[in-house]
């Protein structure tokens, strides 16, 4: 179970304002949940993410996965980002294998390793290949092999396919579901997109604009696999857009 | 593809070379003096006898000596100190300054000091040229550093490397490859530069820039022409070579090599 407890977050920047990012924010995840973040530009969202993943510290309150608390990065928790963080210099199958060197895997049996993540993402001709060589849709499914390779607890996503076409994007929502019920992991997933949300999410988290505050939470109860045009699904978009549409508002006046 | 072909795609350029060359030679005709300007041919001719005797060699040979003295040691040098100064902010404040007030001196600034630290040989030569060649070598290895997308440095973070000396080398430095790659190839040109002014003290009675001296004062101008060429020659094979060299399997992973 991953907890999330009375977190705050303030920046300072450097003419000495202070902007309040994240304010008293508590939530707590199901083992094997799959949690959408919704929420207006700037909402602190990703430093959620971020501070859950170890990446930045916040300033009060704790997170725990199963009572533990997160000090720093760690392998439990896996990291897909939004722009393209794959190292340009290792090929596909050695990115993937990145952490294992860490953990001194040896080498026979961490490219073993990779090449079955790499059959996974359906990638396997690619091996080989560097990331320029792939387009952008091939290298988030890279990051997301890359990722799950550990087999962490937890995965975070910010916004991964954000910058890949509707047709793709399609496409990498149904294998990252796939990852996801193979493997059960807990799942928390950035989006700007309701419609990617109803989709994907057991829960769908509203965030609202600064200071970002958890405004509403929605439960998706759709039977899994989903039909992305069905009624109800019209309804929750319906109602996850009517909740964001007033905090649009509320940043635009 | 065979030589014919592809002299026949290089028209253009072979046909500008070929006109440039008549009219040096029609220029040198004209003048007539042999000290203001050679001809084409005697220099071709100079050339041929030089490589003939076998003494060309002996110099460039005594030449490249100095210049991988230089280069070596500005690369052993430059790679660590950009490497330290790009990564902690205390060492850059702290060494910067003194590098900025070394840097703006001209590396022949130094020949005297040179051949007193280290006597009147190659090492004394090599030093020139590594203090013309280590400057571009820190700065480049430095922006290199400094431009580590920290993305990439968070993806490691995330993927068990989080040791500072785990991020340098197995993130850093490779991310930094293209910016040092740059750095030595401005180094090796500025480093060349050095070899034909470290020469002119007279560390060996061999060597292209020695040679350039040594025929001046003989007034055997189509000697002098003759070394400047080769000395230009070695420039652009060395220059190619290192570029080859980086593309293949240095930076491989890149698309469109840009050093």
């Amino acid at each position: 179970m991953l907890s999330i407890k009375n977190i705050n977050k303030t920046y300072h920047s450097e003419e000495g304002d202070e902007v309040l990012a994240l304010s008293d924010i508590n939530l707590e995840m199901k083992d094997k949940e799959f949690v959408c973040f919704i929420g207006p530009s700037g909402c602190g969202k990703t430093t959620l993410l971020r501070i859950i993943a170890g990446l930045e510290k916040p300033d009060s309150g704790a997170i725990t996965i199963h009572g533990e608390h997160i000090k720093g990065p760690g392998l439990d928790r896996g990291m897909v980002f939004q722009e393209y963080s794959l190292f340009p210099w290792r090929t596909v199958l050695n990115n993937i294998t990145f952490s294992l060197e860490m953990k001194k895997v040896p080498k026979v049996q961490r490219e073993d390793i990779a090449r079955r993540h790499l059959e996974l993402v359906g990638l396997s001709k690619f091996a080989d290949s560097y990331p320029h060589e792939l387009s952008g849709g091939m290298k988030q499914r890279v990051a997301i092999a890359r990722a799950v390779v550990n087999d962490p607890k937890v995965l975070l996503m910010d916004e991964p396919f954000g910058a890949v076409d509707a047709q793709t994007r399609n496409r990498l929502q149904q294998e990252l579901l796939n990852i996801w019920e193979r493997d059960k992991k807990t799942l928390l997933f950035i989006t700007h997109s309701v419609d990617e949300a109803v989709y994907l999410a057991d829960r769908v988290v509203v965030f609202t604009s600064r200071p970002g505050r958890i405004k509403e939470i929605f439960k998706i109860d759709l039977p899994r696999p989903r039909d992305r045009t069905s009624i109800d699904a019209n309804r929750y978009r319906e109602s996850l857009l009517s909740s964001l549409g007033a905090e649009i508002k509320n940043v635009n006046d | 593809m065979d030589i014919g072909q592809g002299l026949r795609k290089r028209t253009i350029e072979l046909t500008s070379i070929a006109t440039a060359i008549v009219i040096w030679e029609i220029a040198a005709r004209i003048i007539d003096i042999k000290y203001i300007l050679p001809s084409f041919t005697s220099v071709a001719s100079a050339f041929i006898g030089l490589v003939q005797e076998g003494e060309l060699y002996r110099d460039i040979l005594t030449s490249l000596n100095y210049f991988v003295i230089g280069i070596g040691l500005a690369i052993l040098v430059g790679i660590p100190i950009g490497t330290l100064m790009g990564w902690f902010k205390s060492i850059d404040r702290a060494v910067d300054p003194i590098i900025e007030m070394i840097r703006p001196i001209p590396p022949l600034a130094w020949i005297t000091f040179a051949i007193l630290w280290f006597g009147l040989n190659k090492y004394a030569a090599g030093f020139v040229i590594f203090i013309g060649a280590v400057f571009p070598i820190i700065i480049n290895t430095y922006t290199g550093f400094k431009n580590t997308p920290r993305v990439l440095v968070e993806s490691g973070n995330v993927l068990g490397c989080v040791r500072n000396i785990d991020i340098i080398y197995r993130i850093a430095l490779p991310s930094a490859l293209p910016s040092i790659a740059t750095g030595i190839r401005v180094g090796m040109g500025v480093g060349w530069m050095c070899v034909v002014a470290a020469e002119l003290f007279g560390v060996s009675t061999y060597g292209l820039g020695w040679k350039i001296w040594h025929w001046n004062d003989l007034h055997h101008m189509d000697m002098v022409l003759t070394y400047m060429f080769v000395l230009g020659m070695i420039a652009l094979m060395i220059d190619r070579l290192f570029r080859h060299l980086v593309q293949e399997w240095w930076l491989k992973w890149q698309s469109g090599v840009v050093v």
